[in-house]
């Protein structure tokens, strides 16, 4: 254990990670199905070693960008290259590894017939009994898939993932119904990848999960990506405050408080987006005497993309 | 955990696993997976078994086309008992996990994509064999089916090779139905094709519009192929019926390329 602390001391040296290869690209991609923008004139870059969070609402473009990093899906314009190749090739497959959302799996085989075909698919494999045991699945290595739990299902998937031992991971969702539990448990074994030197891409539409895993995050909303950094700069653009209450006091009044980025009416109540929660609430107890029914709440993931939103309007 | 130092350099290997065992893997497992499923394996070899017995064995010493009826009734209900382990052993499984989202899971792999049809088939096969086989106990030891035991090897291998027509029929559609609609749509092709083929009532006796419509169908030819070879078919030679199934390949192949090419576009 206590290597994997030292790794993952190392692997977060930003100095050193200038100089990481770059090991999948996605240049000016347009995505359409018919008549759906999918994506629109995106850009993505994953660096080797890195854990990369793909952040963003249903339906924003995220598991079409992974589709077009495992060559499931060509892009309409631009370019996608893993590997610095054909991201559909049997070539770049061997090196990859992937955690899709899947509506069914096939439920008789035992947990350990489908790592053992899933393993025959790639070149160097892990041995059956470690991808058993990273992704936790000693115990339940005879149960057949159909029986198992939703969170146990997600790591047999996981598993299938990683069976070939593969350099890029692409997880779409992994964690996505799980109870928090499962999810920390997943959480986990996916740093002990990131320790063995693998490059992980995850898509995810929660803050909380890309905060605490990934180097790199790119919030995407509406095909693009909106913002892109480290997990401290993101929230440091995005860690405002919301002050919930009742006043009289109008909104473009409220406005000119320090550090309002927003006001809005709802039903019945006043709502204030703000980055200095403290000076707003003096200035609208000094404003407003009969101001009542304060409520503060950090900004949730849905503030962070009006923010954001908001930002790339600009 | 010495795992650190594995740090990736690994552009040195550029294939995927061995071909050979993919495809063994493949098809072991794709016939565990469906063995295990009732709704394939117990009806799959319920159903002709029980209407051979029904109508095969409980007639008895009566005659149809100049052979005993359990004789001839097992070429029609073996013909019957091919066609549905192919059809139902690739159409509904192939359905099921291009609708929802496995196949996909498998093609971000460096599966070959062959192995992955070659395994239903294979598993198809080795349905039709088992199939064949049990319907055969049957007959010779309780329906008194008296056949040389070169004359059961030819329909056999007969039956099974001409099962191959129908795996790529299972295929077409497949691709064309829907996860939850296969195994309906199976069935409107599935029962009418057999029962206007002859293989529940011999075609003799069905109406003359019925047996005009026949030829047309595949499992009246494989069901002719059958019976010439227990002295019972209604004549004509057996290449005819074999470029007949030949045909009906072709074209179910070249609509599940189209539907294959159509699932691409849809995704890609």
């Amino acid at each position: 254990m206590m290597a994997t602390v030292q790794v993952l001391g190392t692997r977060q040296n930003t100095a050193a990670r200038t100089r990481q290869a770059t090991v999948a690209r996605i240049e000016g991609v347009n995505k359409n199905y018919g008549p759906v923008q999918a994506l629109v004139d995106f850009n993505f870059e994953v660096r080797a070693g890195d854990l990369v969070a793909l952040l963003g609402p249903n339906g924003a473009g995220k598991t079409t960008a992974i589709k077009l990093l495992l060559g499931l899906a060509a892009p309409s314009r631009g370019k996608v290259s893993v590997f610095g190749g054909d991201p559909s090739s049997t070539a770049t497959h061997t090196r990859v590894g992937a955690m899709l959302q899947v509506g069914r799996v096939p439920e008789t085989l035992r947990v350990w017939e489908h790592i053992d075909l899933f393993s025959s698919y790639y070149p160097n494999p892990l041995p059956l009994a470690e991808t058993l045991a990273i992704a936790g699945l000693e115990d339940l290595r005879n149960r057949k898939f159909g029986v198992l739990s939703g969170g146990q299902k997600q790591r047999v998937l996981f598993a299938l993932a990683i069976c070939g031992n593969p350099d890029l991971l692409f997880l779409d969702e992994p964690t996505v119904g799980l109870d928090v539990e499962a999810r920390h448990l997943l959480w986990d074994e996916i740093r002990k990848l990131l320790a063995r030197g693998k490059t992980v891409v995850l898509t995810t539409h929660y803050l909380e999960e890309a905060d605490a895993l990934a180097d790199r995050v790119g919030v995407i909303n509406k095909g693009s990506i909106i913002a892109e950094g480290t997990p401290a700069e993101i929230k440091s653009r995005t860690a405002g405050k919301k002050i919930r209450c009742t006043t009289e006091l109008p909104s473009a009044v409220i406005q000119e408080l320090p550090g309002v980025s927003a006001v809005h009416q709802d039903r019945g109540a006043t709502v204030i987006h703000t980055s200095q929660a403290e000076d707003v609430l003096r200035g609208l107890l000094k404003l407003d005497l009969e101001v009542s029914g304060i409520e503060v709440s950090s900004a949730g993931l849905e503030e962070a993309f009006l923010a954001l939103t908001r930002e790339d309007k600009i | 955990m010495a795992t650190a130092s594995t740090v990736i350099n690994s552009a040195a290997y550029a294939r995927q696993g061995n071909v050979l065992t993919i495809c063994f893997k493949e098809a072991k497992y794709e016939f565990l997976k469906s063995l295990r499923n009732p709704m394939y394996s117990v009806s799959t070899l319920l159903f002709p078994i029980m209407f051979y017995v029904l109508f095969g064995l409980v007639m008895g010493k009566q005659m149809i086309g100049g052979v005993r009826t359990t004789v001839y009734l097992l070429a029609t209900y073996a013909t019957f008992g091919v066609m549905g382990a192919s059809v139902f052993g690739t159409a509904a499984s192939l359905a099921s996990e291009r609708g929802l989202g496995w196949l996909q899971v498998k093609r971000a792999t460096p599966m070959p994509p062959f192995a992955y049809f070659l395994a239903k088939v294979v598993m198809s096969l080795i349905f039709s064999a088992i199939v064949v086989t049990l319907l055969f106990l049957l007959g010779v030891t309780f329906g008194g089916v008296h056949l040389p035991a070169s004359a059961m090897g030819r329909l056999a291998l007969t039956l099974i090779a001409g099962s191959l027509p129908f795996c790529a029929m299972g295929l077409a559609i497949g691709y064309l139905a829907g996860p939850t609609s296969a195994p309906a749509v199976i069935n409107i092709f599935y029962l009418p094709m057999s029962f206007c083929s002859g293989l529940w009532m011999p075609i003799m006796f069905l109406p003359r519009f019925i047996q005009q419509i026949a030829v047309f169908l595949p499992s009246y030819h494989l069901s002719q192929l059958a019976l010439n070879l227990v002295g019972a078919g209604q004549g004509g030679p057996a290449l005819g019926h074999w470029e007949a199934l030949a045909g009906f390949t072709m074209l179910c192949l070249g609509v599940a390329r189209w539907g294959h090419q159509r699932d691409e576009r849809a995704s890609g």
